[in-house]
């Protein structure tokens, strides 16, 4: 199986307030259609290791493989391109652009990337709305609609530019054991039918203990 | 690769989403461009009004005999003096007559000259007016009174009667409207003049003359240039003045060095004549575009200061835009173009309030005993100075958004979404 995300000795530093050695020789692989979560206390560096896997981050060392490709040291532009086409990201709290419609949510990071037409793009959101489920408020304004369907929003418009790996920074960790286990139910799904990798920080075991593989963190090193 | 139509979709959602706001900033501009329009019309059109006053009656080249002590004195021919110092006492002018000599041939040669528009001679004369017992000195000038009008709008300052009835009198004046008013005279009357010699004329009042400066409007009167010359006793080439209008005023002064050479006469152009008057003109312009700059640059705070509280509103946006692809850049230029929309949404505004403004002010009633051909208070609808102020709006606005949407284009995503 191809490896669609690598990282190799990656280490980061807090130089503020004092200088504190955060993440420590990182590196692991993600192949393709893999299911991977990251688990670890509070402060363990889970989070700080998702922001540079995503590229967000450029103010570390060691390297990052994107498709096989470096991606260390690229240029902001570069990376901004790469996020756009190659990652998806859900977060914690959906993060959604409250004055827009949830259709113009979803459609955003297509237009940014203007491979398809207006039409084309629209089709592509209907369409991922619908596989989630919530085709039904593609015309509500994003802050109008209720948190677990913020959060398929979310994961929607990550999909839109069919991405090769989804990242998600706690993606159920602010909804209610439904919703999380619908929002689980969805990843499996891309995971296991649509053949999408992802990477998901969570404190949840029990969505930890579904997934295919748990990299387990303390103190800012892999501890299984 | 930027796509434009993404991002001023974004821009326009923001704008309108938060649409008291943009208003508050959009009138910031439009009430800044809006009074430098108001201030710059009205500045420009009374400018405008007190040059005209004087400009459009003085002539560009002013040429006449002027009577002066010779430069150069008898005793400076002498071979023998020549290095020493001599002093001459009691010089007296030099004796010479008023009238220019060849007056009619000069003007035709004017005439000739590309940058002439016109060549007016005149004749200047002391007069008494003759009230009773009464004698009250004045001038009188003969003028050809079409031309006059032709070229220094001389049908604005007859204020009663008309220039073609003096073109079509033979004894006719145009009164000063001062002495007309000394001398309870109205048009169809008849003053008697008195020329320095002591002969008495009678002439028939045609209209009345008011220049709107009171001290000439009491001893300037106007005839015909026959009838001046009549009354003096003179002949038909008689000429004591040339007035010149040029296409362009520039050309004044190399061509009135040109004339006092070539015909040993006195030519005076305008500027030398009235440079105190430019002065005047220059430092109200000054203050004009003092005032403006000032309120325009008000008006770019308040944007500056609109967007950068709209950007903190934005930072989870921008966090967003960020993670899922928007390049720094782009994100600069989702806040410029608001800017540059708020720009060009309030200028245009303020064009149209200036506009309005102006034209209220063009009707407001102005009368006053001093000019007598404004009704209204003066307003220059120059369209250039429109276009200073849009293109005003748009930079400052431009700049008022630089410094925010620099602030928007170096946020960290990382940091904002940490600190949620």
């Amino acid at each position: 199986m191809k490896t669609v995300l690598e990282a190799r000795n990656i280490n980061k530093y807090f130089k503020k307030p004092v200088l504190f050695h955060v993440l420590k020789n990182i590196s692991f692989k993600v192949r393709q259609g893999e299911f991977v979560s990251i688990m670890g206390k509070s402060g363990c560096g889970k989070s700080t290791l998702l922001y540079i896997l995503s590229t967000m981050d450029t103010d570390y060392e060691g390297q990052l493989f994107l498709n096989e490709e470096l991606v260390t040291g690229e240029n902001r532009e570069k990376l901004s391109h790469i996020r756009n086409k190659y990652i998806g990201f859900v977060f914690q709290f959906h993060y959604l652009l409250s004055e827009f419609s949830v259709l113009e949510n979803v459609m955003l990071p297509a237009k940014k990337l203007g491979e398809k037409s207006p039409s084309q793009i629209e089709e592509a959101a209907m369409e991922k709305l619908r596989i989630l489920g919530i085709e039904h408020i593609a015309q509500k304004r994003a802050s109008r609609i209720s948190g677990g369907e913020k959060q398929r929003v979310a994961i929607a418009r990550a999909l839109i530019n069919d991405p090769v790996i989804i990242m998600g920074d706690e993606p159920t960790g602010n909804l209610d054991s439904y919703n999380a286990e619908n929002v689980f139910n969805i990843f499996k799904d891309l995971s296991d039918n649509q053949g999408l990798s992802l990477l998901v920080v969570t404190h949840d075991k029990d969505f930890a203990d579904k997934t295919d593989r748990i990299i387990e963190m303390g103190d800012g090193e892999i501890i299984g | 690769m930027i796509n434009w139509k993404v991002i001023l979709n974004i821009a326009k959602t923001h704008l309108l989403t938060k649409i008291k706001q943009t208003a508050i900033a959009a009138l910031g501009v439009t009430f800044g461009i809006g009074s430098y329009i108001t201030l710059v019309s009205f500045m420009t059109g009374l400018n405008k009004m007190l040059d005209d006053l004087i400009l459009n009656q003085t002539p560009h080249v002013h040429i006449y005999n002027e009577i002066e002590p010779s430069k150069k004195q008898p005793i400076a021919f002498y071979e023998e003096f020549k290095n020493s110092f001599n002093v001459v006492h009691s010089i007296k002018p030099k004796q010479s007559q008023k009238k220019i000599h060849n007056a009619l041939p000069i003007i035709d040669y004017l005439e000739k000259n590309e940058h002439v528009r016109g060549a007016l001679p005149q004749i200047k004369t002391q007069i008494f007016y003759i009230a009773g017992s009464i004698e009250i000195g004045g001038n009188l000038t003969g003028i050809d009174i079409m031309q006059e009008v032709e070229f220094f709008n001389f049908k604005d300052y007859v204020v009663k009667g008309t220039p073609e009835a003096l073109k079509n009198t033979n004894n006719g004046i145009l009164l000063g409207s001062g002495i007309a008013e000394k001398m309870s005279l109205g048009i169809g009357d008849r003053v008697q003049i008195s020329t320095i010699s002591g002969e008495i004329f009678p002439l028939k009042i045609v209209g009345l003359y008011q220049s709107g400066i009171a001290d000439l409007d009491n001893i300037q009167s106007f005839a015909n240039i026959k009838t001046v010359q009549r009354i003096l006793g003179e002949a038909e080439n008689y000429i004591t003045d040339i007035n010149v209008k040029l296409h362009t005023i520039e050309d004044a002064l190399p061509l009135a060095q040109k004339i006092e050479q070539q015909f040993q006469l006195k030519a005076i152009d305008i500027n030398t004549a009235n440079a105190q008057f430019e002065t005047g003109s220059n430092i109200r312009n000054l203050i004009t575009y003092a005032v403006s700059i000032t309120l325009l640059i008000v008006a770019g705070f308040g944007i500056y200061n609109i967007l950068n509280m709209l950007i903190y509103e934005k930072m989870n946006d921008i966090a967003i835009l960020k993670a899922t692809g928007f390049s720094g850049k782009d994100v600069q230029l989702i806040f410029m173009s608001q800017a540059v929309i708020i720009g060009i949404v309030g200028g245009i505004l303020g064009l149209i309030l200036g506009f309005i403004l102006s034209s209220v002010i063009d009707n407001v009633p102005f009368e006053t005993e001093a000019l007598p051909l404004i009704k209204t208070y003066p307003i220059n609808f120059d369209f250039f100075y429109y276009m200073v102020g849009i293109s005003f709006a748009m930079v400052s606005t431009f700049f008022a958004g630089y410094l925010p949407s620099q602030k928007a284009k170096k946020i960290d995503p990382v940091d904002i979404i940490r600190s949620q």
